[in-house]
């Protein structure tokens, strides 16, 4: 059977500015390796951000990525999302690939960012009459979806017309969530869709999630920092740490993994420590940056 | 081919009902625009009385038309830079639509916003200055501002492309392209008067042709057989500007997609 979605040795590097220690070394080889360029613009190097990363995802499947902040998470959702290309390796999308095939993948997808990328001065309905028309929806037929899916939020509905800024992040985060799931795309892709939620708007998020798995089959990929969360939704989970998976498994053979000489099976936090090399302290400061 | 023009419209909604919501700024913009035209006018006013209204209007002329041309440049060109800034470039840019849907929309966008501001001020300046249109071939005049849209659509898909491929600096390097073609163009005289270097670059200029043909068919009244020159020369700059400026734009857009650009900004 095809994979719903699938990563076959993808690569992806950027060319960013050189931080203090790279800047030193290069210091270090003397004044031949200086170049009058360094003088107006900055030295950057190579970052690899995504290596050598493959896996599939199968149909239905809600599958996590796991990973601290700057692990190549959203640099693989944006693969996906054809916003990035590849430098070497493949991604497809129900078999189209993301670079050859892009209209055709994105005609399958649609994505759920950390940000609420917005139109913030127009109101809900604005920004979703907006999506509606640009993704070839019937702006009425779109309308009509976006609110059934508002309310299955628990977003009030006279909220649907206060410009967005005036609303919370959780708010406009409902909105985000409504307008990816307007278009019925076959395959969803969230990044962190929860980040700055209340409990309350977290739990019904979550059910929204599993509701639409269960009633059309979609396909998720779900990047997040909650481990509750991963632990709840996905069928399986991948831990990325320097742009390279360390783990792929379901959440219960994860923690098994790391099962004690007793038989106890740690938390999915503990593993996700172990796995990258953490510890509680580097989590929470890098949590705060 | 319908469903097309109907995704485009989505761009022309979204930036009516911005302009809606924003109100009190655009009424900010208009009243400095046709505050902007009426000083411009009144530079005319000076001189013998005889041929005042001929002075006032070669001025006006230019100020209206540079108007309506820099608005449809800059709305096509600050396109990218607007979805940067309001973090949705993201979002837009992954709808499942040719790149064309999407531009087309912007375009037409920034005819329409374009045309109305320059109506605007048009009233305001009619009201003002008294001026007499009596001689003028108005049709004509609508002809070549027409024409001319190709050609500044073309220049700005290809202006676009700056604050696709540099998220800081692009949108200033827009403002300095602008600039350079109100400086060569002959907006508020005669293109005679540049130095002899700078003159070549009024030949590469639409807004040149523009803008003499549109003060001939609004001062002597001349038709399209007098204008056909300059109307030709329009629509070849249009037919050739416009597959540059989208071929431009589509290259940038895979390097940005390459390098990672093509996001917002923060």
């Amino acid at each position: 059977m095809t994979a719903a979605i699938e990563c076959l040795h993808a690569h992806k590097s950027f060319r960013e500015p050189a931080d203090g220690e790279d800047r030193a070394n290069h210091r270090g080889r003397g004044l031949a390796s200086l170049r009058v360029l360094d003088l107006v613009a900055p030295r950057k190097v190579r970052v690899d951000a995504v290596k050598d990363v493959s896996f599939q995802v199968k149909k239905g499947e809600i599958f996590g990525i796991l990973g601290p902040n700057g692990s190549g998470k959203s640099t693989l959702i944006r693969l996906i999302a054809t916003l990035l290309t590849p430098d070497s390796g493949t991604v497809t999308v129900f078999g189209q690939d993301v670079v050859c095939d892009r209209l055709a993948v994105r005609r399958c997808i649609n994505r759920v960012s950390v940000e609420a990328a917005f139109f913030k001065r127009l109101s809900a309905l604005e920004n979703l009459e907006y999506a509606a028309r640009l993704y070839g929806l019937d702006a009425r037929e779109g309308k009509r979806r976006a609110e059934d899916i508002l309310e299955r939020l628990g977003f009030l509905h006279k909220k649907m017309t206060v410009p967005l800024e005036n609303l919370s992040r959780g708010m406009q985060q409902k909105v985000a969530i409504a307008r990816a799931l307007m278009t019925a795309p076959v395959a969803l892709l969230l990044d962190e869709p929860t980040t700055g939620l209340d409990p309350v708007s977290k739990r019904e998020v979550q059910d929204f999630v599993l509701e639409v798995r269960e009633t059309h089959d979609t396909t998720v990929i779900l990047t997040t920092h909650d481990m509750q969360e991963a632990e709840r939704l996905c069928d399986r989970i991948a831990v990325i740490h320097g742009g390279e998976f360390v783990a792929l498994d379901t959440p219960q053979n994860l923690k098994a993994r790391f099962a004690d000489g007793d038989g106890r099976v740690p938390t999915l936090e503990a593993v996700f420590f172990r796995l990258t090399g953490s510890n509680v302290d580097d989590w929470m400061r890098e949590q705060g940056e | 081919m319908f469903d097309k023009i109907k995704s485009s419209y989505a761009l022309v909604q979204r930036n009516f009902n911005m302009v809606r919501r924003d109100i009190g700024w655009e009424l900010v913009f208009i009243v400095y625009e046709v505050v902007n035209v009426l000083t411009i006018g009144f530079i005319g006013v000076n001189g013998p009385k005889e041929t005042m209204n001929e002075r006032v209007l070669y001025l006006v002329a230019g100020a209206l038309l540079w108007g309506f041309l820099s608005a449809l440049f800059h709305e096509v060109a600050e396109s990218v830079a607007w979805e940067r800034w309001e973090g949705t470039i993201e979002y837009s840019f992954m709808a499942p639509q040719p790149r064309g849907v999407y531009m087309f929309g912007v375009c037409m966008w920034g005819i329409l916003y374009g045309f109305v501001r320059t109506a605007i001020c048009l009233a305001a300046v009619t009201l003002m200055f008294r001026i007499s249109l009596a001689g003028a071939n108005l049709w004509a005049a609508l002809l070549t501002l027409a024409a001319s849209s190709l050609a500044f659509i073309g220049m700005g898909l290809a202006a676009a492309v700056l604050p696709l491929i540099s998220p800081e600096k692009g949108s200033p390097a827009t403002h300095i392209f602008q600039a350079l073609v109100l400086l060569v163009s002959g907006v508020y005289y005669d293109v005679s008067v540049l130095p002899a270097w700078v003159r070549p670059f009024s030949h590469v200029s639409p807004a040149t042709y523009t803008l003499r043909a549109a003060r001939a068919a609004l001062l002597e009244g001349a038709g399209l057989r007098a204008l056909a020159p300059d109307l030709v020369m329009l629509l070849v700059l249009g037919v050739v500007l416009i597959p540059f400026g989208f071929a431009v734009f589509s290259a940038g857009e895979r390097y940005a997609m390459r390098t990672g650009k093509l996001k917002r900004n923060g």
